[in-house]
């Protein structure tokens, strides 16, 4: 249970001399919830880009389940169970609800071109089971109401809890939530950390981005300051809050 | 009523042409201006074909398909690298060699004077020499390729598509091999733009160069787009329209010399009035304006 699923050494990314990531090292267990926080710029958005594939490091490594995530195209780091949700939220508007979640289950032999004209009786069957799955899930983030409505009428609130029901249908174990709860009302905001803090008990293991330093120590198990792409300090939620450099950072 | 014919046969071979090029721009959202060097790369094939080995009309159709096909994927490899505007110029450069070909490669082509006595259609010993016959395959085939199209959009593979077409990098994260589905469904399009051209040069018995370029192209996007872009109807209505309109000018009196300029007046109007009043198209449920822009 506790063994380390992701192990994060000495990773360096630079943008035109700027350093996003200088040395960051970081291992994160399995079942963990763990907030990455820092002020803007401090490279944790880089962070996630790197793990996730859309961008690449000059060195270091990153380790998924003693598997490299690093020179991988970003479907094959979906492929291998890391999921992750945008800070601009990326959903397809122009699709329902349940057609986005249907869009994010994987191993689907409907995708493929040759089954679709060839075993298209299987696929519809498939296809039928992989629609009571996406209900499933949208069961249990509380959409199932809206399945039918396209994405983009969902309010912005509700569009941010697809986007983390999304990351759930892919099955992935590791979860990168990228400010999961900004700019979100107070109701939605406290029954989004509900769902994020149901994920361990759902056998997922979260990394998540956040501003909002009340959120990060209701949800998480461990908070890792970052700033200037390394890492200042890491810890329990009350002794990060409490440490000076993190003051420092957070008030202004 | 063969003039008729004629019109009801060209429609029906746009109508297939616009259906597999909403394949790749409507549901797939690459915006190739490619589409009429396919359709010329099949041509020449099935012309070829008909006339070196009196080859049978559905070996041709085949073949023609499969090379298409084939080039779809070998210029698709480097075209798909680049995206969005680039994408659009790079298909447009393509386009642009694929005609140069067409006009230099004379000993197989023929050069600018292109093919003429290419043989008529033979079917298992049943030569098509009628208007209805030729009609009857024209339709068949755009019938063939409308359930082919239907039955890909309405799969999970066809909600791929349009998941690539609204947001690329979404589709990525979630394990979606956009690369590898873009280069296919582009060789598709190709493909089936290959069969029309058999289809053509068969029925024309002369084909040129003049019938397949860039002009070519565009009109077929237009047919594209003023149908309804992702919409699986969109482009046979869209062919329906601005096939026909155009032949109604005939019967308002203009001198010949006119008709052509004002041919491509009103394709033009009609686009610039779809693009500002109705970027969706007649049937369509995607608007090129906003869904082109957006990485």
């Amino acid at each position: 249970m506790n063994a380390n699923l992701l192990e994060i050494e000495g990773l360096n990314k630079r943008f035109d001399g700027v350093k996003a990531l200088a040395d960051f090292s970081c291992s994160i267990r399995e079942g963990e919830i763990v907030g990455l926080i820092g002020p803007n710029g401090a490279g944790k958005t880089t962070l996630f880009n790197v793990l996730t594939g859309f961008l690449g490091t000059e060195s270091g490594d990153a380790m998924f389940r003693g598997q490299s995530l690093l020179h991988r195209r970003p479907h094959v780091i979906a492929e291998t169970g890391v999921a992750r949700t945008f800070q601009n939220l990326r959903l397809i508007r122009r699709m329902t609800v349940l057609e986005n979640v249907l869009l994010c289950r994987k191993h689907q032999p409907g995708e493929r071109l040759c089954d679709v004209f060839l075993r298209w009786r299987t696929i519809a069957r498939w296809e039928a089971e992989n629609q009571a799955g996406a209900l499933s899930i949208l069961a249990s983030v509380g959409l199932e109401e809206k399945a039918p409505d396209l994405a983009e009428n969902l309010s912005y609130g509700q569009q941010k809890l697809l986007s983390i029901a999304c990351c759930l249908a892919t099955g992935a174990e590791l979860l990168l939530l990228d400010e999961p709860v900004a700019g979100i009302a107070p109701e939605m905001r406290e029954h989004i950390l509900s769902i994020i803090m149901g994920l361990p008990g759902r056998g997922r293991t979260v990394i998540l981005i956040e501003h909002d330093l009340d959120a990060v120590s209701k949800v998480c198990s461990r908070v890792i300051f970052m700033d200037s792409g390394t890492k200042i300090c890491e810890g329990t939620p009350q002794d990060v809050r409490s440490d000076p450099r993190v003051i420092e950072a957070y008030v202004d | 009523m063969d003039y008729l014919l004629h019109i009801a046969i060209l429609t029906a071979m746009f109508a297939t042409l616009s259906l597999s090029l909403n394949l790749v721009a409507g549901y797939t959202g690459l915006l190739s201006v490619a589409h009429a060097a396919f359709y010329g790369i099949g041509a020449y094939t099935a012309a070829l074909m008909a006339q070196e080995l009196h080859s049978q009309f559905l070996l041709n159709l085949v073949a023609a398909g499969a090379l298409g096909g084939l080039i779809g994927v070998i210029v698709g490899v480097p075209l798909l690298r680049v995206r969005d505007d680039y994408f659009v110029m790079a298909t447009f450069a393509f386009q642009i060699i694929a005609l140069g070909i067409m006009n230099n490669w004379t000993a197989v082509t023929g050069g600018p004077l292109g093919m003429s006595g290419v043989p008529r259609p033979v079917i298992l010993g049943w030569t098509v020499s009628t208007q209805w016959g030729y009609l009857g395959l024209a339709g068949g085939l755009c019938l063939g390729v409308y359930f082919v199209m239907r039955r890909m959009v309405r799969s999970p593979f066809g909600r791929v598509l349009k998941a690539i077409r609204e947001d690329e990098v979404f589709a990525q994260s979630l394990g979606k091999n956009v690369a590898h589905v873009k280069i296919l469904t582009f060789a598709i399009g190709a493909g089936f733009a290959g069969m029309v051209g058999a289809m053509y040069a068969q029925y024309s018995s002369f084909i040129d160069p003049s019938s397949f370029t860039v002009m070519e192209s565009i009109f077929i996007r237009s047919i594209v787009i003023i149908g309804g872009a992702g919409s699986l109807r969109g482009p046979i209505v869209g062919a329906v329209v601005l096939v026909t309109l155009p032949e109604i000018l005939r019967f308002v009196g203009l001198p010949s010399s006119v008709a052509a300029n004002v041919r491509q007046m009103l394709y033009g109007g009609l686009l610039v009035v779809f693009m500002l009043w109705r970027p969706q198209g007649l049937l369509g449920e995607y608007a090129f304006e906003k869904g082109s822009a957006t990485g």
